[in-house]
């Protein structure tokens, strides 16, 4: 019984002991809105609609990312090219290109079944907002500016 | 009594009350900070510089918090529970002496509210009032998380009350007196835990239970009461616990330091001095921080079971032995 006791007080002294070291470490805790995690390369985040180095949209309309999502958030509408209003390199191009990111999982099958590498998962996450409506990304908000502005939104692989 | 002494009595109770909800308000502070620091995080920083205006801010939250009383609370009872628990600790701190008898503007000030000559049995006293309550917290809030912590704190009082007494009793059987004065006073050559180190060590674990806090925190126990007795209670009720939680900390360290490490004196009697009781206090606060994050709960059975079949006999057979010694020696 006694020798229970000892072990058991031994016990209590380790626990104490681990926690009183861990009071001198230095903390992991990153402040976050000032200083931010190192990002993984392959992290998804917020979609990007890529474009080719002459400023074409990459998307063709072909509705596969829309096909393949598993949480139906995007929707697209496509639309024929002509020789004068020109998109795409192709035939058609998205004339509406739509993705609900309250629905949206971001599991990246879209980027993965996109014939033409239009659609990627850029490094974007602060998508905090203040109504429905403005979760509703249009095209505008997910094509890359043009003519291209400072580093590229995901890194080109 | 004269004008002079009401006015000086009521100067030093507001001066009290002031510190010991000073000291609540940064207690939690100083909790937050240190199990975030073992946890190896920062704790709050955000508000104020090291985030020293988190109290501040806390209170403030609290009360534009939303009164919530129950359907089916009775709501007398309700809105008493909470008041009698802050009144009841705020009472305890009254006979403990925080120095030594000073001259301020050409008067003699003792640094007591009061020196009673009864004054073990009254903090005792007023501290098993406090369980009255987190019991009426609990049955008043007509929920059965709440009943079950009131019933809970009310069964583990009763475990702990005797070993608590009956840790103390070593100390009065030596000095002969229940003043908190007179032991303090009679703690000049040496502090009392050199002789008490049993009543010591259980004096800590029974003021633990007593003040409900880890690993003895089973009246409030959140993976299985959500929230034990204060359950129902929200804004400057919910609050006014938590008042009454810390408070009781600090009295209870403040009694241990009186009691058994000779209260405002310093080693030595060095720069004896409410600085010193403070300090003292501060050593048990960190203690009790320190074991909140390392220990578990402990299960409810076996806190009974080490209640009554452990400190119990090990309180009476510290008074045995102190009574013995001082039948030989003094």
């Amino acid at each position: 019984m006694v020798s229970a006791l000892l072990s058991d007080i031994g016990g209590l002294a380790k626990g104490l002991k681990t926690t009183f070291q861990h009071l001198f470490r230095p903390p992991v805790t990153f402040q976050y809105p000032e200083v931010k995690r190192p990002m993984f390369p392959r992290f998804r985040g917020r979609h990007v609609l890529r474009r080719y180095e002459n400023g074409l949209e990459r998307c063709i309309g072909c509705e596969l990312c829309a096909g393949v999502c598993p949480a139906q958030a995007i929707y697209v509408e496509a639309a024929e090219n002509t020789d004068e209003e020109r998109y795409s390199p192709g035939e058609r191009y998205a004339k509406r290109y739509e993705i609900n990111m309250l629905r949206c999982i971001f599991c990246g099958y879209c980027q993965e079944v996109c014939p033409t590498e239009a659609i990627v998962l850029g490094h974007e996450y602060e998508l905090a907002d203040y109504d429905q409506a403005s979760f509703i990304y249009t095209k505008e908000r997910l094509l890359e500016p043009w003519p291209p502005q400072g580093a590229p939104a995901a890194p080109v692989r | 009594m004269t004008l002079e002494s009401l006015v000086l009595t009521l100067v030093k109770s507001l001066i009290l009350m002031f510190a010991l909800l000073t000291g609540f308000a940064y207690l939690t502070l100083f909790e937050r900070k240190v199990v975030g620091r073992i946890q190896v995080r920062l704790g709050p920083n955000r508000v104020g510089p090291f985030g020293l205006l988190q109290p501040l801010a806390d209170g403030v939250k609290l009360l534009l918090k939303e009164d919530i009383v129950p359907a089916g609370a009775d709501k007398i009872v309700f809105f008493l529970a909470p008041l009698i628990s802050v009144v009841v600790a705020l009472m305890g701190f009254a006979v403990i002496p925080v120095g030594p008898t000073v001259s301020l503007f050409g008067q003699t000030v003792p640094l007591y509210l009061t020196d009673l000559n009864i004054g073990v049995v009254y903090l005792l006293a007023v501290g098993s009032l406090g369980v009255y309550g987190i019991v009426l917290a609990g049955w008043s809030s007509n929920n059965k998380y709440a009943l079950l912590g009131g019933v809970r704190s009310a069964a583990q009082m009763i475990s702990y009350e005797l070993a608590l007494g009956l840790s103390l009793m070593g100390v009065v059987i030596i000095t002969g007196s229940l003043s908190l004065v007179d032991i303090v006073n009679a703690q000049e050559r040496y502090p009392f835990i050199l002789v008490q180190p049993l009543g010591f060590l259980l004096y800590l674990i029974a003021a633990i239970a007593e003040t409900n806090r880890a690993p003895f925190d089973l009246p409030e126990a959140e993976t299985e009461l959500v929230a034990g007795y204060h359950t129902e209670y929200s804004g400057l009720k919910f609050a006014m616990f938590y008042m009454a939680e810390y408070i009781n900390m600090i009295t209870v360290g403040a009694v241990a330091s009186t009691v058994f490490l000779g209260g405002w004196r310093g080693p030595f009697n060095l720069l004896n001095g409410p600085h010193w009781l403070i300090l003292k206090i501060a050593v048990f606060m960190f203690l009790y921080v320190w074991l909140r994050a390392s220990l578990p709960r402990i299960r409810y059975d076996r806190l009974m079971r080490l209640g009554w079949l452990v400190l119990l006999p090990l309180g009476l057979l510290n008074v045995l032995l102190t009574a013995i010694g001082v039948l030989i020696l003094g």
